[in-house]
């Protein structure tokens, strides 16, 4: 706290001096203390410049607190249970609290944070992940019901580097913005192309009793069959066309102008 | 130095190319980490618990039960707090509105419904939500008020101060409103009720605390601003600012949201420095409403045009709810009058202090609100006049800004109409409303205007060549979802004549160079010319290292007498010389060459112009004649918005926009129980944002408009644009389907059946 109420630096002094020439004898005078001086730049949308200037830099470092996955303490676990279940074809076996979802096993204790917790009610579809073939919703899923089970998620689906052809057909789309819900809309999308090849039907399906073989999804059916998995930056039109692109494997427009 | 064979011929530039975003491998490989997916080590997990009252005090806290369970660590309220900032003003962010912040856990009075009261630390996530419900709070009730349109004559003018630098107050009344209304030939108005609306993210906001020894702590958040974020712990929890370092390499949306630092960091920060633990606080859906949001309003409109189809008189008002603590405000009556040129006004913007959290900027904030009342009312005086809603805007189109009395840095709005109409095929429209159907659905389309200012922050950026002759450029920036990462790579690129793949961007970091809190479509214009700044001083400090080489060629030539291309200096007079970056590193003896420098809107030749990004919404809607049911079949966006850096990126900005219009045209509102003064539905079930099946054929159109004003790179931001003229576009359309005019958003389906 001491810290706010010292009177302004050299450097903060000068700082301010560049910014706001004509107020800076006016704001001195009257006793500006650190306090002041952090509310009125951050005022003028330049706050903390001061400590940006002295101190040092440091670049970007992703991966700086990545430890190793730390076993829960004993007292944090009620009624454990061990699970063995396979995880993007490697076997796992590990002690759960009766509690914890698919989605909390494969992000806190895993560290798959791949899957993504959007709502925890399975309302939004961030959290979907492949278990035996099948899109499930992870949290809605309790972990030790997947005993035995093999599960799919988003890290699971390229090969040695390579893209799985939704994946890349997302990328190339731009089938998402802030990317969040986008590993539940991959898996989602990438299950559904087996749903359409089984012939499964849907709501706006125009004859559901005559029994298809691998269908070929039209826009519509695309958007019906995706719509357990919200995209709140609207990348929607980009979604469909790229699983429209990653099933037909053919090259989709994009329907957009750029007029002079 | 050596020389080069050929004439040199630029390359294509970065900038205007449709770049996949490069953070997109990281993003559909699951690889990105979000505020909440840092593996810390030795970490404890805190749940929030909220008021279930909306006024009045806590009179117990028993947290005997909750504690008693191994594995709780603490739980933290308003009688063991340790001791925080005292002032107020501590708590204000580079956001905040006149007022006084909210402070968690200040005392134990309760300001609004959901206000967070305690947070239980435990060592699983599994066991801090089954405790927290256990912690047994009494309250004593007070009455509250938290009905907008119950209160609305308790209306009163906002209070003001330096936030009004970017929110300017209604601009002065111009002519004889009244008497130019009265003597009108033709009058159109209109009473506009818009709901209460909250960010909703898909990314729940998170902060992972992590406690770096005394007085230190490195913070992954969920924010629209790591600076505004350090500047608020340290000035809340008495920390040097040096020792607070915020991170949020990706940000799971926003929208607004993450404007302002959020409880969750509050809470977090709080355990970490009194456990001297690593703590990580998730709020839970439900929690997501516990915070700001778009303020539910009430607008009036009344326009008037005389027979030659000029509009001459223009009234709008409006009221907005705000809360007991702040002055929340937004500029909503103030768009008219730039759009259209009339010569009578009169504009007024009040608030009406309630006893709900303080809102705030949700994308397109107040444009968004303010756009359906002026061109839903101007919709409404077209067929009044038989006049095509689109000539009619024609016949009006303002050459300058009236409201000020300035021309505009670049407008080519007119462009938009006309290819945004035809791209839509308006001509086929039959002015007649009923008149088109599909089968048992009637067919509407509707048109709108759209406009949102262009601003520029100040904004800093390092930009450094590195020991590989390659740049590397930074800034405290966040990437909301926007393309930051890319767009900036792509001006910086271009800036020092070098390939994509020889520059990288980070970003996301309060210790790099200052940004401003991301919002408001200003963050290419601020922190693009910020990169543009320290990329033009680092020339000026190659050039001079390459004058100081024995019998250097450079030695008389002046700045602009040289180009930076091809990852080389080269001199325009004679390009044969030039000087490699590389060759340039190693006469520096191998050390890197690095600028740190500072954008500032050029004020004093902005104050001459206004600017403004404009656009034109058309859209065809299908309404089942006995059931209501409205579907918005298709849409066209034509946008002007200054120099487009990315088109690929800034379509999916349009595009979410558009999808965003029809959310608020037509699904999302957060509904309050004003007897218990609650939001009733605080899940995404029940809160309706559009999913796939709700959105078909939607086009974006980029108007080409060259603006030299505006800023050095002549972009004017398209993060709102998408979400100014469609919804007001889509209330036109029904009107034209149906013949009946809804002014209150969302538009249910049962006020048309």
């Amino acid at each position: 706290m001491n810290e706010n109420k010292t009177k302004l630096t050299e450097e903060e002094k000068k700082l301010f001096g560049d910014l706001m020439p004509e107020e800076l004898d006016e704001i001195i005078s009257s006793g500006l203390n650190r306090r002041h001086f952090m509310k009125l730049m951050g005022l003028a949308s330049a706050g903390l410049l001061a400590s940006h200037l002295i101190g040092a830099e440091q670049l970007f470092a992703r991966s700086a607190e990545i430890g190793d996955i730390a076993d829960l303490a004993p007292a944090a676990i009620e009624n454990g249970i061990n699970v063995s279940f396979k995880v993007n074809n490697t076997a796992k076996k590990v002690l759960i609290d009766s509690r914890a979802t698919l989605l909390d096993t494969l992000r806190e204790r895993l560290d798959l944070t791949g899957s993504k917790k959007g709502c925890d009610h399975g309302q939004c579809g961030a959290c979907t992940v492949i278990v035996d073939g099948k899109r499930v919703l992870s949290c809605l899923t309790l972990a030790a019901t997947c005993e035995g089970k093999s599960v799919i998620t988003i890290e699971g689906l390229a090969k040695d580097n390579e893209l799985n052809p939704m994946q890349a057909a997302f990328l190339k789309h731009d089938g998402f913005q802030c990317g969040f819900c986008t590993p539940g809309q991959i898996c989602s999308a990438v299950a559904l192309m087996k749903e359409a090849k089984e012939g499964q039907a849907s709501f706006v399906t125009a004859d559901v009793r005559q029994n298809q073989q691998s269908v070929i999804l039209s826009d519509e059916e695309i958007a019906e069959r995706m719509s357990g998995n919200i995209c709140r930056c609207g990348a929607y039109p980009n979604i469909v066309a790229a699983i429209k692109e990653a099933q037909t494997g053919k090259n989709v427009e994009q329907t957009w102008l750029f007029a002079g | 130095m050596s020389t080069m064979e050929k004439n040199y011929k630029p390359e294509q530039p970065a900038v205007g190319q449709s770049i996949s975003r490069l953070e997109g491998y990281e993003k559909v490989t699951g690889a990105a980490r979000y505020a909440g997916e840092f593996n810390v080590s030795d970490l404890l997990y805190g749940y929030v618990i909220n008021s279930t009252i909306t006024k009045g005090k806590i009179i117990s806290i028993n947290t005997e039960k909750a504690e008693a369970i191994p594995g709780v660590v603490k739980v933290f309220h308003h009688k063991n707090r340790p001791s925080l900032a005292w002032f107020s003003m501590q708590y204000a962010d580079m956001d905040a509105p006149p007022g006084s912040p909210f402070q968690p856990l200040a005392d134990h009075k309760i300001k609004y419904n959901g206000q967070p009261i305690a947070l239980l630390v435990a060592e699983s996530f599994e066991l801090a939500r089954y405790a927290a419900t256990l912690v047994e709070i009494t309250y004593e009730q007070e009455d509250f008020k938290t009905d907008l349109i119950a209160n609305i004559t308790e209306a009163r003018a906002p209070k003001g101060g330096l936030a009004t630098f970017l929110k300017p107050p209604p601009p002065k009344p111009v002519g004889n409103f009244e008497k130019a209304y009265e003597n009108s030939p033709f009058q159109a108005s209109g009473k506009f009720v818009h709901g209460t609306e909250h960010h909703n993210p898909i990314e729940l906001f998170t902060t992972t605390t992590v406690y770096k020894g005394k007085g230190k702590v490195t913070i992954y958040d969920k924010t629209q601003g790591t600076v505004n974020c350090q500047l608020y712990v340290a000035n809340v929890f008495g920390l040097h600012f040096k020792d607070v370092r915020v991170i949020s390499p990706y940000v799971g949306g926003a929208f607004g949201s993450g404007l302002r630092p959020q409880y969750q960091l509050f809470f977090s920060v709080l355990a970490a420095l009194e456990l001297k633990r690593n703590v990580r606080v998730t709020l839970d859906r439900h929690q997501m409403f516990t915070f700001g949001h778009r303020p539910p309003t009430v607008q009036f409109t009344r326009f008037g045009a005389s027979a030659d189809g000029k509009v001459n008189a223009l009234n709008h008002e409006a009221i907005a709810e705000t809360s007991r603590f702040e002055d929340y405000t937004e500029v909503v009556v103030n768009w008219s009058h730039m759009l259209y040129p009339a010569k009578n006004t009169l504009f007024k913007y009040n608030l009406v202090p309630l006893d709900v959290f303080s809102p705030l900027d949700m994308r397109a904030p107040g444009g968004s609100t303010g756009l359906h009342a002026i061109e839903s009312t101007m919709d409404d005086l077209a067929y009044q006049m038989k006049i095509d809603p689109l000539e009619f805007r024609l016949i009006n189109y303002a050459e300058q800004d009236e409201s000020v009395g300035r021309p505009y840095s670049s407008k080519e709005l007119r462009q938009c109409y006309l290819q945004g109409a035809e791209q839509f095929g308006w001509n086929k429209r039959n002015p007649e409303p009923r008149s088109m159907r599909r089968g048992n659905k009637l067919v509407g389309y509707g048109m709108a205007t759209g406009i949102w200012e262009a601003m520029q922050l100040p904004a800093r950026a390092s930009a450094t060549i590195t020991t590989e002759g390659k740049l590397h450029v930074n800034s405290a920036v966040t990437d909301i979802g926007t393309g930051t990462l890319t767009v900036m790579s792509q001006i910086a690129a271009d800036e020092m004549g070098l390939h994509m793949d020889d520059v990288t961007f980070t970003y996301g970091d309060s210790k790099m160079a200052f940004a401003p809190i991301q919002g408001g479509s200003f963050t290419v214009s601020s922190v693009g010319s910020a990169i543009k700044a320290a990329c033009n001083a680092l020339k000026k400090k190659i050039l001079k290292k390459a004058k100081s080489i024995g019998n250097s060629p450079f030695k008389r030539v002046k700045i602009d007498e040289v180009i930076f291309a091809d990852r080389k200096m080269i001199s325009i007079d004679n390009p044969a010389v030039f000087i490699s970056y590389s060759d340039i590193i190693a006469a520096n003896g191998h050390k890197v060459i690095k600028s740190v420098n500072f954008a500032m809107p050029k004020v004093f030749k902005l104050k001459k112009y206004s600017r403004a990004a404009h656009s034109a919404a058309f859209v065809e809607v299908e309404v089942d004649e006995e059931l209501g049911i409205i579907n918005v079949t298709r849409a066209v966006t034509a946008v002007a918005a200054g120099k487009i850096i990315n088109p690929k990126t800034a379509r999916s900005q349009i595009l979410g926009g558009m999808i965003w219009s029809i959310s608020k045209a037509l699904r999302e509102e957060s509904i309050t129980d004003h007897r218990f003064g609650k939001y009733m539905n605080m899940n995404i079930a029940e809160y309706h944002i559009p999913v796939h099946a709700d959105i078909h054929d939607l086009q974006v159109i980029f108007v080409e408009e060259k603006d030299d004003i505006v800023n050095e790179l002549g972009t004017k931001g398209v993060g709102e644009i998408g979400l100014a003229a469609m919804p007001p576009a889509i209330a036109n359309a029904i009107f034209h389907a149906t013949g009946k005019r809804v002014n209150q958003f969302p538009i249910h389906f049962d006020t048309l059946m």
